[in-house]
């Protein structure tokens, strides 16, 4: 039973490492226009801004997932990203809405780099993540798989 | 009256002399329709009606008053006109004479583009050359066949039905006259009917408790008006009839008004045809046809390139800027500079309608589609088109066919500007540029054009040597700095930017960021776009040549390939010169692109077409919102404001399209009716302030023309409506919610008047000052917003194209961090008055009424963006100042105002080593007051250097100050008030070891600095110093912010004057060195250090701390002086809060005044001044200026001197704290060039601060 839902933990992670690459992409893909002039720093705030607390909220949630499966490895790789996303969300400016970006200060070169080079970071970490889980998922999978046959074969052996 | 202004006009000597159609037919279009005002409106329609009126209105005496009122209204505004031409006819006759009064801002003055007249012989002088030129020109113009001279004799006849045309189609915005339903009908139609409309509860029922809006007269006061539930059923008809009477009233004003205008459209388009058609001798029999006319731009279809078409083009010099030029030369004439300045402005404008009237056609050759933001208007990098790509670089060989291309500009610039400007010459043939034509004898030229690749001049020497800062103790210079002068060819350097506007850190770009890292200084740009100009050349045609890749503009950097090619100086790229660019309006000749007007000046201003709106230009619109709540009152500004409006009423920059409107708030929210045709204004409360809405949509923005009567006795009523009020709550987020639906569908400017910590609805704040931590040594908390309400609203206004001005008078901790917000991102500017009080603080008061002087009469740009271009590898990191970065390097004003300046800090991406020169551009595309778009571009250019020395030669000290000081405000608000502070002595700590380590080769200890930047340290602690940025001496959390705000938006002299005021010994001043202006002689005393040594106990000492005068009196100073200048018999008679000089005839006062009013006249807002004696109160605010000095809390310049040498010494093993440090763009960390200098064993630590997250 304990590996089902380790595995479905896995499986659970890699679809939603895939909507947050998504999201990394997305995200890279925003401040690129921003940098390249082809958007209004507002609109582009008022976009990014809704995606910030989900992409939190769903990372956390495997986390939880993973803590309850007991997965203490996989746990321990995704906690300096959860640390770094309450930093982040703590450490943002006064704001009245959920988000991160502030349409007068992101244009500063600095946060627009910034922001750039968070985008890659995370988007390399989730699909290091998104193979590993793979991994995981297969493995888990495997083992159950082949417990499954060895049973199998047991009760056929018995039989 | 109009052919009376014509003639002034004509018979003016100066630059208007030339009898161009436009010049006669403009300023009439334009004073015009005063005359005729009254006319417009019959009487019996406007003014009159007592009968009615009485009945409706509850206070009689405002009825008898009104008549009489009116006819003094319009014998008022006759005289006003006359004024005005009278003005305008001084201002010309002035003309000459400040031609010959060379201002400060370009050595051969205005004349330069009309020197290049090719028929003309070298006059031996200026003065007398100036004139020959104009004459000539005005022949040329005069005999230039029947268009002109046709014009000339047909403008005047065509006077009153011209004029009266333009009148009927100014006077109307179109929106007021949409319907006749449009005339309110007031207890029906003009109660809100707003999205809340179950709340409006009927007249007749108690007003006071119910939410919603009633209709109040403005003479009852409102708690009077409510008291009287059985009353008001019975005024209920009254009302009623009275309303009634005022629409049928209205109607038939206002229905000759509609006859009158049913061809309305922007103003723009009226205007451009009817001037193209009577410009073009077609004579436009009346207005009629206007109506079915094309918008502009159809009457451009003949060939470009024919001779005829090209008389289109004109070439407008404002001149007049003569005006203030006046009062910047002239240091006798004490002008107030506010009141030149609109001087300037109105003739600016004429001048612009003028150059403007001949805009005939707005068929640009641009390719631009319809733009659908500003964005994409002033012309961000086509996507589409060819990216400034390697190959055009590759193209054109990099570095010596620039050269060659330079040569040739050069040749075409040299020579041919040469017997002109024959004086001017002599000054730049200076030995040390003779060392240029060394290593090219025969192409001195070529050399010329390439910059500051040569050797080093003697100039350059003086700023290289080695100073030891802790032996050298006279480091001021006697005069106050000026700004240096960048190492270029003369003819470059002759044409370059004024350092005024357009001022670089590095007067010598470094080549590569490497060395930029090495030399340890921030590389930005102060600027200040829109700064009131003494000369600006207006340029009016059909296209406005840019490059067509980066969009730069044409500039007199460019390299002319050949006759019909350029090559851009930002992106490289070659560009056709269009057909209408070879002819040249000024010289009137065919085939000579670069003498135009736009390659000969560096600041330039072209009237922008069609193609650079994306609506018709907005009016001039002008919302007041006003705080009455009780401690407003208490403050009692509002007194002061109403009379300094009144005042400058019609000095208000605008035209006939202009409105205003006024909105006052205390826990509620209150609109004005100001609708033409009403007898009283009239007051609308919205107490629903959680939702607040506008109760009527076209009656509270009004003209200010049509309702100036109505304007004026709300302004006279006004301070008296609410002096019972006893409303303490302050709902400052729902007015300005009001204020912003208000103005959302024109734009415009708010001005916002505060007194208190906004108390209730959105956007309401606490209190977050603790007082005992105001003179915390640990730094200040709460530097930045505690909501984000202001600055979303700010946001919101940006988009709309509405500035808010805050003028906060608050004697309590209002949150200016806060508040501040929605001024420092809608484009706004700050005024703050701590402590006002209009009897207790006369000082304040005092200050109140110059700035608002000032601040209402100044001129004003409205939906503006600027952009800043720069040589390709330079990129813009970080921009300083009040707006809102819409994208990387453009910045959105909704206004721009004069007084405003910006920095930016610039790093460097590529390598700019195959260039010479480096430019920066800066276009900022406004819509004057007059509605009129305009870009006003600048351009600097800079050489390019590989030398570690020549970056240290050409540094700009104050502009590094300025940069430095922004930088670390940022840090304090975004880290905190130490760090900041650590920051900029790490800065100083930094240079000095960079420039010991890798410059000067002497093992020489002590602090050394090359000499151009000796006063840095002395500056840097003197920034320490400031209210910013001081710790452990007492500050107020509100005066600390208001000092942040200042020292991002202030222009660079002002700020160093703020940072370091200028100390000058006045009781013994020679005339050794004194200036001439006109008739008076401005002593020049030297400049002393700020250091209470310096101060004698004889003598009389005069600080100039830029926006306030200190005259320091000691104790036994000189008797004659103080009966001489003071007016006292002695020491011990003079009051104590003197604060004026008195006009003595002794040569004494003269003399000082004379000093004082030539300090006064280079500054926007006129610094009071406070005569300070040797006493312990008054000493302490002196004294805290003495920035040499030790204070309480802060050491003096040598224990920071010291302290420097001790930092160096600890050397670089220490752990260092990146927030510690002033990042400079593009650089990692300090301690990274820091080679194994000393210490060879040390280990260099490269650690890159990208990684340590900047802290949004």
């Amino acid at each position: 039973m304990a590996f089902t839902f380790a595995a479905f933990c896995y499986m659970l992670a890699l679809l939603l490492t895939a909507a947050l690459i998504f999201f990394a992409i997305w995200h890279i893909i925003a401040f690129d226009e921003l940098k390249t002039d082809y958007k209004n720093p507002i609109d582009q705030c008022n976009t990014l801004n809704p995606l910030v607390l989900p992409e939190y909220l769903i990372h956390f949630f495997f986390c939880v997932m993973f803590l309850c499966a007991a997965e203490w490895l996989t746990l321990v790789l995704n906690l300096p990203l959860l640390a770094y996303h309450v930093w982040r969300y703590t450490s943002r400016p006064v704001m009245s809405c959920p988000g991160l970006y502030d349409p007068t200060t992101i244009m500063n070169a600095d946060i627009l780099a910034y922001c750039q080079k968070e985008g890659w970071c995370k988007l390399a970490f989730y699909l290091l993540s998104f193979f590993y889980y793979l991994y995981g998922y297969t493995a888990f999978s495997a083992i159950c798989l082949t417990l499954k046959i060895m049973q199998y074969l047991e009760n056929i052996h018995t039989f | 009256m109009s052919a009376s202004g014509f003639t002034n006009l004509d018979s003016s000597a100066g630059f208007n002399q030339n009898p161009t159609p436009n010049g006669g037919a403009a300023p009439p279009c334009q004073n015009g329709p005063l005359p005729t005002h009254p006319s417009m409106y019959p009487p019996a329609g406007y003014y009159g009606v007592p009968p009615p009126q009485q009945s409706y209105l509850s206070i009689p005496s405002h009825a008898t008053s009104a008549p009489s009122k009116a006819s003094i209204a319009s014998s008022a505004h006759s005289q006003n006109y006359y004024q005005n031409n009278h003005q305008q006819q001084q201002q010309q006759t002035q003309l000459p004479q400040h031609q010959v009064a060379l201002s400060p801002y370009s050595a051969p003055p205005p004349s330069q583009p009309y020197a290049t007249l090719p028929s003309l012989a070298p006059p031996p002088s200026n003065a007398q050359f100036n004139q020959q030129a104009f004459q000539q020109q005005q022949a040329l113009y005069t005999t230039s066949g029947p268009y002109y001279g046709q014009q000339s004799y047909r403008a005047s006849p065509a006077q009153p039905r011209h004029h009266h045309h333009h009148h009927q189609q100014q006077q109307h915005h179109p929106s007021l006259v949409s319907s006749p339903a449009g005339i309110p009908v007031y207890p029906n139609v003009s109660y809100p009917s707003g999205p809340a409309s179950s709340h409006y509860v009927p007249h007749t029922s108690s007003n006071t408790s119910t939410p919603g809006v009633m209709s109040t007269q403005m003479g009852a006061p409102l708690h009077q008006f409510s008291a009287l539930p059985p009353a008001s059923t019975a005024v209920q008809p009254g009302y009623g009839t009275g309303h009634q009477t005022a629409a049928t009233v209205n109607g038939k004003g206002s229905t000759a008004a509609v006859q009158n205008n049913i061809h309305q459209h922007y103003d723009q388009n009226n205007q451009a045809p009817h001037n193209y058609n009577s410009y073009s001798g077609v004579t436009q029999s009346s207005g009629g046809a206007d109506g079915d006319r094309p918008p502009s731009g159809t009457p451009s279809t003949s060939v470009h390139s024919s001779p005829s078409r090209h008389q289109g083009l004109q070439y407008g010099y404002v001149a007049n800027s003569g005006a203030s030029s006046a009062s910047a030369t002239t240091s006798g004439a004490a002008a107030a500079p506010s009141s030149s300045s609109t001087d300037d402005d109105e003739e600016e404008e004429d001048e612009d309608e003028e150059a403007g009237g001949d805009t005939s056609s707005s068929s640009t050759g641009s390719a631009s589609p319809v733009p659908n933001n500003y964005d994409s208007l002033e012309g961000g990098s086509y996507p589409d088109s060819m990216p400034p790509s390697n190959n055009m670089t590759n193209q054109a060989p990099p570095f010596g066919s620039f050269g060659y291309h330079g040569m040739q500009t050069a040749y075409q610039h040299g020579p041919a500007s040469r017997p002109d400007a024959s004086p001017s010459h002599s000054v730049y043939s200076q030995p040390g540029y003779q060392q240029y034509s060394q290593p090219f004898p025969n192409l001195s030229q070529l050399s010329a054009a390439l910059g500051g690749l040569s050797g080093v001049p003697e100039l350059e020497m003086e700023a290289l040597r080695p100073v030891n800062l802790l032996q050298e103790r006279n480091l001021l210079p006697s005069r106050p700095l000026e700004a240096p002068e960048p190492n270029l060819s003369p003819d470059l350097k002759k044409v370059n930017c004024s350092p005024q506007t357009f001022r670089c850190t590095l007067t010598s770009i470094p080549q590569t960021q490497a060395l930029l890292n090495k030399a340890r200084l921030p590389l930005g740009l102060l600027l200040h776009p829109f700064r009131d100009l003494q000369q600006l050349p207006v340029i009016t045609s059909n296209t406005i040549v840019r490059c067509r890749s980066c969009r730069t503009y044409i500039n007199p950097f460019v390299t002319f390939l050949d006759q019909r090619r350029w090559k851009c100086n930002l992106c490289y790229r070659v560009n056709d010169v269009p057909d209408e660019f070879m002819y040249n309006p000024v010289t009137r000749s065919y085939g000579e692109p670069h003498k135009r007007p736009e390659v000969q000046n560096s600041t330039v201003e072209f009237i922008a077409s069609s193609d650079y709106m994306l609506r018709p230009p907005q009016p001039a619109v002008y919302l007041f919102v006003l705080d009455v709540s009780h401690n407003a009152l208490e403050a009692g500004y509002l007194k002061y404001f109403c009379e300094s409006l009144l005042e400058n009423l019609d000095k208000l920059p605008g035209d006939a399209r202009t409105k205003v409107g006024f909105l006052t708030f205390d826990n509620t929210v209150h609109f004005y009716n100001l609708q033409e045709g009403l007898s009283q204004p009239q007051m609308l409360v919205v107490s629903d302030i959680d939702d607040v809405f506008i109760p009527s949509h076209d009656s509270l923005m009004v003209n200010l023309k049509e309702s100036k009567e109505l304007v004026k006795e709300l302004l006279t009523s006004l301070p008296a409506m609410f002096s019972q009020s006893r409303e303490t709550h302050s709902a400052l987020g729902p007015a300005l919610q009001a204020a912003f639906k208000l103005m959302s569908p024109t734009g415009g400017r708010v001005t916002l008047f505060q007194t208190q910590l906004p108390t209730l609805g959105a956007g309401k704040l606490q209190s977050r000052e603790d007082p005992n931590q105001r003179s915390s040594t640990k730094g200040a908390q709460h530097l930045g917003p505690a909501t984000d309400f202001y600055k979303k609203l700010a946001l919101d206004c940006s988009g709309q194209q509405i500035g808010v001005d805050l003028f906060l008078l608050s004697s309590q901790y209002a949150d200016l961090s806060s508040l501040a917000c929605v001024s420092k991102y809608s484009a706004g500017s700050v005024f703050y008055y701590p402590s006002f009080h209009c009897i207790h603080n006369p000082a304040q008061l005092e200050k109140f009424q110059r700035d608002l002087d000032r601040y209402l009469t100044r001129k004003v740009g409205f939906e503006a963006v600027m952009r800043i271009r720069c040589t390709k590898g330079l990129s813009i990191h970080t921009f300083h100042g009040n707006f809102f970065v819409r994208s990387t390097d453009l910045l959105s004003l909704a206004n721009v105002n004069p007084d405003s300046a910006f920095a930016v800090q610039m790093s460097i991406e590529d390598s700019l080593a195959d260039s010479s020169l480096a430019c920066f551009q800066a276009a900022l595309l406004y819509t004057s007051s007059k509605g009129k778009r305009r870009i006003r571009v600048h351009t600097l250019c800079l050489p390019v250097v590989s030398q570690l020395s020549d970056v240290y030669a050409g540094a700009d000290v104050q502009a590094i100050t300025c940069l430095l000081a922004n930088m670390a405000i940022d840090r304090s608000i975004s880290s905190s008030l130490s760090d900041a502070r650590d920051a900029l002595v790490n800065a100083v700590v930094d240079f000095v070891s960079a420039y010991k380590s890798s410059v000067s080769n002497l093992q020489q200890s002590g602090v050394v600095v090359p000499a151009a930047m000796r006063l840095f340290p002395l500056y840097i602690l003197a920034l320490l110093k400031q209210k910013a940025l001081r710790t452990g001496t007492s500050t107020r959390l509100d005066e600390r912010i208001f000092a942040m705000c200042e020292f991002k938006t202030q222009p660079l002299p002002q700020l160093m004057r703020m940072l370091h005021p200028d100390l000058y010994r006045v009781d013994n001043m020679s005339d050794q060195g004194a200036l001439h202006l006109n008739d008076t002689v401005v002593p020049q005393p030297h400049l002393l250090h700020l250091s209470a040594e310096r101060l004698s106990r004889d003598g009389a000492f005069l600080m100039d701390c830029g926006n306030v005068f200190y005259l320091w009196i000691s104790k036994c100073c000189n008797e004659t002086f103080i009966c001489d200048v003071l007016g006292c018999s002695s020491y011990a008679s003079i009051p104590p809060n003197m604060s004026h000089i008195p006009e003595l005839q002794t040569p004494l006062s003269e003399r000082v005044r004379a000093f004082l009013d030539w300090l006064q006249d280079n500054r926007a807002f006129s610094s009071p001044i406070h005569i300070v004696k040797d006493d312990a109160s008054a000493k302490a605010t002196l004294f805290q200026h003495l920035v040499e000095d030790r204070s309480e809390s802060a050491s003096s310049y040598h224990e920071f001197l010291q302290h420097i040498q001790q930092q160096m010494s600890k050397g670089w093993h220490q752990e260092r704290d990146w927030r510690k440090y002033l990042r400079f763009p593009g650089s990692s960390f300090p301690c990274e060039q820091q080679q194994t200098d000393h210490m060879g064993a040390r280990s260099v630590c490269v650690f890159t601060a990208d990684f340590y997250i900047y802290r949004a």
